[in-house]
C-alpha cells in the first residue's frame, strides 16, 4: 500500500530561546523530512514565545510522525496542522527587484498594478516591488517578471492562521 | 541577603541541587572547566563521586546504576574533549531510554565562541543525542535548570539531558533555590493517563482474540517494577503467550509457561511465528524496531494491533496499528486489569487451545539446540553452565555487544525486571564493563557479571583501573572467539565467508592484563573444567576477568535475516544454503 505524499503548513508555537531553531531544523534534517518554507519570529514578547510556520511534505504516516517528534521538543508548547485542522489562511511576501526601461518597466509596472503589489523602491532604470500572497501568486508575479528585467528576489517563507476566532 | 553577599558558588549551589534530587553517585572525571565542582564535591561528604579513566565509561556506568535502580544516573565530565568523549554514552542513553544528568564544563561566558581552550560547543554536538540540553548562562537560573533537568531526564520516555556549565557561573555567587513540587513544565508534560475509552477498546478486542501475544519492551522497564507484575498479572489473568524485546527481558519471568522468549533477529522460533501468525498483538511499551519487524511489508500481516506508549512518536512510526494508547505502562496496565475485572470476559477457549497447541509445536523444534563437540566449549554451554551456578543468587547481568550478547539474552533466564541491562538501540560495544560497575556501585553485595566478547572488552579495559580502585568485585566473563563474531558470522552468511578484518589478531593475555591492573584472572579451555571456573569466579570476592575459549566458528542462530519476514528464519547452519540472503536484504543493517 503506497501512501502519497502531500504538503502541509504546520504551526509551532515554542519558547524563543536559543537553540529553538537548530533544535527544530536538526529535526528535519536529522530524521529526512523536507522543509519547503520555514519562518519565525517571537510572536508574544510578555510570554517570549515565538511561532515557527513550516510548510513540508510527506506521507500521511510521516507527517504524523513530524508533528510527533516536534511535540516532543521540550520548548515546545503546541503543534498545529494547519493543514488538516480545518480551513486556514497562508501568506507570504516578496521583495522582487526589476530593472529596465522603456516598454518593460511600463509593463512590469502594469503587472504589479494587477497583482497589487506596491513599489516600495524606484529609480529611473529600476523598481523593488513589495508583493503578498499566497505562495502561488507570488510565484506567479516573480515568473512574470523573469522577461521584465527581473534583479533579485527576496522572499519571507510562508505565515499561515487558521480561519475564525481560536486561538493556536 | 543579596547574591553578591552569599556564601554559595554555582559549583556549591549545584551540589546541593543534586542532593536534594537525591542524587547518591556522580561518575566523572575532572578537569581545568569543573574544578570549581571539584573543590565543591570535595568540602562535603554527602556525594560520592566514582572517578573513572575515560568518559564514555562515566556514561554507561550511570546508565547502568539507573537500569539497575530506577533512578537517574549523574555524570560530571569537563569542557571539550570531556564533553565529546561523553557522546557515545549519551547516544546510546537516548537510543534506550535511559535517565541521565551529564553535566559538562564550558569555557567562562566571555570566551564562548572564540576556539578558547578546550572549548567545544558542546550543546550543539549533544542536541541531536540528548532529549534536551541546557547552556546555562548566569548563575540565576542554575538551581532551577538543575531542576528542570532531572524532572526532564526522569519524566515521560525518560532519557539523557546535559547541563553545559561555564566556568564563571560555577564561581559566581548565588543563594541556593530548591525545587518547586510538584514541578510543572511551561511546555513539557507527557500524558501519562491514558484515554478510558481505549482501554475499554482494549479489553474488547483483547477478550474476543483468538490468537493473541503480549508483545513487551523496554518501556515496562521504565515504567517502573510494578509495570512488570502487573504485566505478569495480567498476562497470566488472559492466559494468553507473551514475549520480550531485548530490553524487555525481565519483564515478564522467563520461567512461566506463558513466555515464548525473546522474539526479532536472533529471537526464538516459538516468538517470531506467534508474531507472524497472531490475529490480535498487544504491544506494552515496544517500539516496532526493525531488529524485530524485519521486512515490514511481511509483518504480522493478519493481526489487530493495540500499542501502548508513553510517547506519541513512537506509535505508527514503522507499523500502523489499530489502536494506539498513549500513557504510562502501569496505569496503563492497571486499568486494564480493573476494566477486565468488571467485566469478567469469556475468552474463545477452544481457539486458545488450537493456538497453544500451534505454539506447542514451534516450541518443540527446540530452536536453541546446538551441536556439542567434544574438546570444545560451546559458546551456549559456557551460558548455560553459567546461568546454573548465578540463578540461585542475587545476580545483575550486563552485556558487550555482539553474538555472546545474543546468546546471553537466550540463555540466561530473567524473572525480574532491572535485572539485564545491555546495550539495544545503538549496539555499543564497551557498553557492558563500565555499566557492571554502575550496577555493582548501586548493589554493592549482589553478583555483577559482564557477559563480554574479546573484542570489545578492549573498548574500555581502563576500566579494570576503576574497579581496583574501588574495589568493585565485578565479574568480566569473556567469551574469546577470537572474531569479532558477530561480524565473522554476518561475512559468512552475507560476504561469502570473506573474514575481512574481523580476526582478532594479538589478542593481550586477558589473565595477565586483569593481574597488571590488581584484578583476578582466570582462564578455562576445558568443558570439564568449566564449572570450577565458574565457581571460583563467583567465589572470588575480587574483580575478575575470565577468559573462555570458545568455538571460534560457531554462529547464532536462530537468525532473520535482514529483510526477511518471521517465518523466514535460519535456524542453524543447515538453513544458510538454502535460504540465501535476498540483495534487498543486503543493504539492510
Ligand atoms: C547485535 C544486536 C542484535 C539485536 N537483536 C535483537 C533481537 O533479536 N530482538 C530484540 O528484541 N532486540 C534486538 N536488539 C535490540 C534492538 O536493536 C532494540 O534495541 C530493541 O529491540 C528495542 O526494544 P524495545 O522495542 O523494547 O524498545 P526500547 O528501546 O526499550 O523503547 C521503549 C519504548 O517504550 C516506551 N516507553 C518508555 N517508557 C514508557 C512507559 N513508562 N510506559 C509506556 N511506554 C514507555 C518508549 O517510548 C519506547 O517506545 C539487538 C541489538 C543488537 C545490538
Ligand atoms: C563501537 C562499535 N563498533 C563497531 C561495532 C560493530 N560490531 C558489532 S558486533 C562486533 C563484534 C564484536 O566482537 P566481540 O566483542 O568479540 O563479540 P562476539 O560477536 O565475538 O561475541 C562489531 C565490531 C559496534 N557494535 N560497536
Ligand atoms: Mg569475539
Amino acid at each position: 500500500m503506497q501512501e502519497l505524499a502531500s504538503s502541509h503548513t504546520i504551526s509551532v508555537l515554542v519558547d524563543n530561546e536559543p537553540g529553538i531553531l537548530a533544535r527544530v531544523v536538526g529535526l528535519f534534517s536529522g530524521r529526512g523530512y523536507n522543509i519547503e518554507s520555514l519562518t519565525v519570529a517571537q510572536t508574544d514578547a510578555k510570554q517570549n514565545l515565538s511561532r515557527i510556520t513550516i510548510v513540508t511534505s510527506g506521507t500521511p504516516m510521516v507527517i504524523e510522525q513530524i508533528k510527533a517528534q516536534l511535540d516532543r521538543l521540550v520548548p515546545v508548547h503546541r503543534v498545529r496542522d494547519l493543514t488538516v485542522e480545518g480551513p486556514h489562511i497562508e501568506r507570504e511576501l516578496a521583495l522582487v527587484k526589476v530593472k529596465g526601461t522603456g516598454d518593460k518597466r511600463v509593463e512590469a509596472l502594469r503587472l504589479a498594478d494587477v497583482f497589487r503589489a506596491k513599489v516600495i523602491d524606484a529609480k529611473t532604470d529600476s523598481f523593488v516591488f513589495e508583493v503578498t500572497g499566497n505562495s502561488d501568486k507570488v510565484q506567479t508575479f516573480v515568473g512574470l517578471m523573469e522577461t521584465l528585467g527581473l534583479v533579485d528576489v527576496g522572499r519571507t517563507g510562508i505565515v499561515a492562521m487558521s480561519r475564525g476566532a481560536e486561538q493556536l | 541577603m543579596k547574591p553578591e553577599e552569599s556564601a554559595t558558588t554555582g559549583a556549591d549551589l549545584l551540589v546541593k541541587a543534586l542532593i536534594d534530587e537525591e542524587v547518591e553517585v556522580v561518575f566523572g572525571y575532572p578537569g581545568g572547566a569543573v574544578l570549581p565542582i571539584y573543590d565543591s564535591i570535595f568540602k562535603q561528604n554527602r556525594l560520592r563521586h566514582i572517578l573513572v579513566r575515560h568518559e564514555q565509561a562515566a556514561v554507561h556506568a550511570a546508565e547502568g546504576y539507573a537500569r539497575s535502580t530506577g533512578k537517574v544516573g549523574v555524570v560530571l565530565v569537563t569542557s571539550g574533549p570531556g564533553a565529546t568523549n561523553a557522546v557515545t554514552g549519551l547516544t546510546d542513553a537516548l537510543m534506550d531510554s535511559i535517565p541521565i544528568v551529564c553535566l559538562t564544563g564550558q569555557v567562562p561566558t566571555h570566551l564562548i565562541g572564540n576556539d578558547a581552550f578546550q572549548e567545544a560547543d558542546t550543546t550543539g554536538i549533544t542536541r541531536p543525542c540528548t532529549k534536551h540540553n541546557y547552556l546555562v548562562k548566569s548563575v540565576d537560573a542554575l538551581s532551577r535548570t538543575v531542576h528542570e533537568a532531572f524532572y526532564v531526564a526522569r519524566s515521560g520516555r525518560p532519557g539523557p539531558v546535559v547541563i553545559d556549565l561555564p566556568k564563571d557561573v560555577l564561581m559566581n555567587k548565588h543563594d541556593y533555590v530548591a525545587p518547586k513540587k510538584p514541578v510543572q513544565h511551561k511546555s513539557y508534560r507527557p500524558q501519562v493517563k491514558p484515554d478510558p475509552k481505549k482501554i475499554e477498546q482494549a479489553v474488547e478486542m483483547i477478550a474476543h482474540a483468538k490468537r493473541p501475544i503480549f508483545y513487551a519492551g523496554g518501556g515496562i522497564i521504565n515504567s517502573g517494577p510494578k509495570a512488570s507484575k502487573l504485566l505478569t498479572q495480567f498476562v497470566r489473568m488472559t492466559g494468553y503467550p507473551v514475549t520480550n524485546t531485548l530490553m524487555g527481558l525481565g519483564a515478564f519471568p522467563a520461567s512461566d509457561k506463558q513466555f515464548l522468549g525473546m522474539l526479532g533477529m536472533h529471537g526464538t522460533y516459538e516468538a517470531n511465528l506467534a508474531m507472524h501468525g497472531c490475529d490480535v498483538m498487544i504491544n506494552i511499551g515496544a517500539r516496532f524496531d526493525d531488529r524485530i519487524t524485519g521486512n515490514l511489508g511481511k509483518f504480522s500481516p493478519g493481526s489487530k494491533k493495540i500499542h501502548v506508549d508513553i510517547d506519541p512518536s513512537s506509535i505508527n512510526k514503522n507499523v500502523r496499528v489499530d489502536l494506539p494508547i498513549v500513557g504510562d505502562a502501569t496505569l496503563v496496565l492497571e486499568e486494564m486489569i480493573k476494566v477486565w475485572k468488571a467485566k469478567q470476559p469469556k475468552t474463545d477457549q477452544k481457539a486458545l487451545k488450537a493456538w497453544w497447541a500451534e505454539i506447542e509445536t514451534w516450541r518443540a523444534r527446540n530452536c536453541l539446540a546446538y551441536k556439542t563437540e567434544k574438546g570444545t566449549i560451546k559458546p551456549q554451554y559456557a551460558l548455560e553452565r553459567l546461568y546454573h551456578h548465578i540463578k540461585d543468587k542475587d545476580h545483575y547481568i550486563t552485556t558487550e555487544v555482539g553474538q555472546h550478547q545474543m546468546w546471553a539474552a537466550q540463555f540466561l533466564k530473567f524473572e525480574q525486571p532491572n535485572r539485564w541491562m545491555t546495550s539495544g538501540g545503538l549496539g555499543t560495544m564497551g557498553y557492558g564493563f563500565p555499566a557492571a560497575m554502575g550496577v555493582q556501585i548501586a548493589h554493592p553485595d549482589a553478583l555483577v557479571i559482564d557477559v563480554a566478547g574479546e573484542a570489545s572488552i578492549l573498548m574500555n579495559i581502563q576500566e579494570l583501573s576503576t574497579v581496583a580502585q574501588y574495589r568493585l568485585p565485578v565479574k568480566i566473563f569473556i567469551l574469546n572467539n577470537q572474531y569479532m563474531g558477530m561480524v565473522r558470522q554476518w561475512q559468512e552468511l552475507l560476504h561469502g565467508s570473506r573474514y575481512s578484518e574481523s580476526y582478532m589478531e594479538s589478542l593481550p593475555d586477558f589473565v595477565k592484563l586483569a593481574e597488571a591492573f590488581g584484578a583476578k584472572g582466570l582462564r578455562c579451555h576445558e568443558p570439564e573444567k568449566l564449572d570450577d571456573t565458574i565457581k571460583e569466579m563467583i567465589a572470588l570476592k575480587h574483580p575478575v576477568v575470565v577468559d573462555v575459549i570458545v568455538d571460534q566458528k560457531e554462529n547464532c542462530f536462530p537468525m532473520i535475516p535482514s529483510g526477511a519476514a518471521h517465518n523466514d528464519m535460519l535456524l542453524g547452519p543447515e538453513d544458510k544454503a538454502a535460504k540465501p540472503v535476498s540483495e534487498e536484504g543486503m543493504v539492510l543493517v
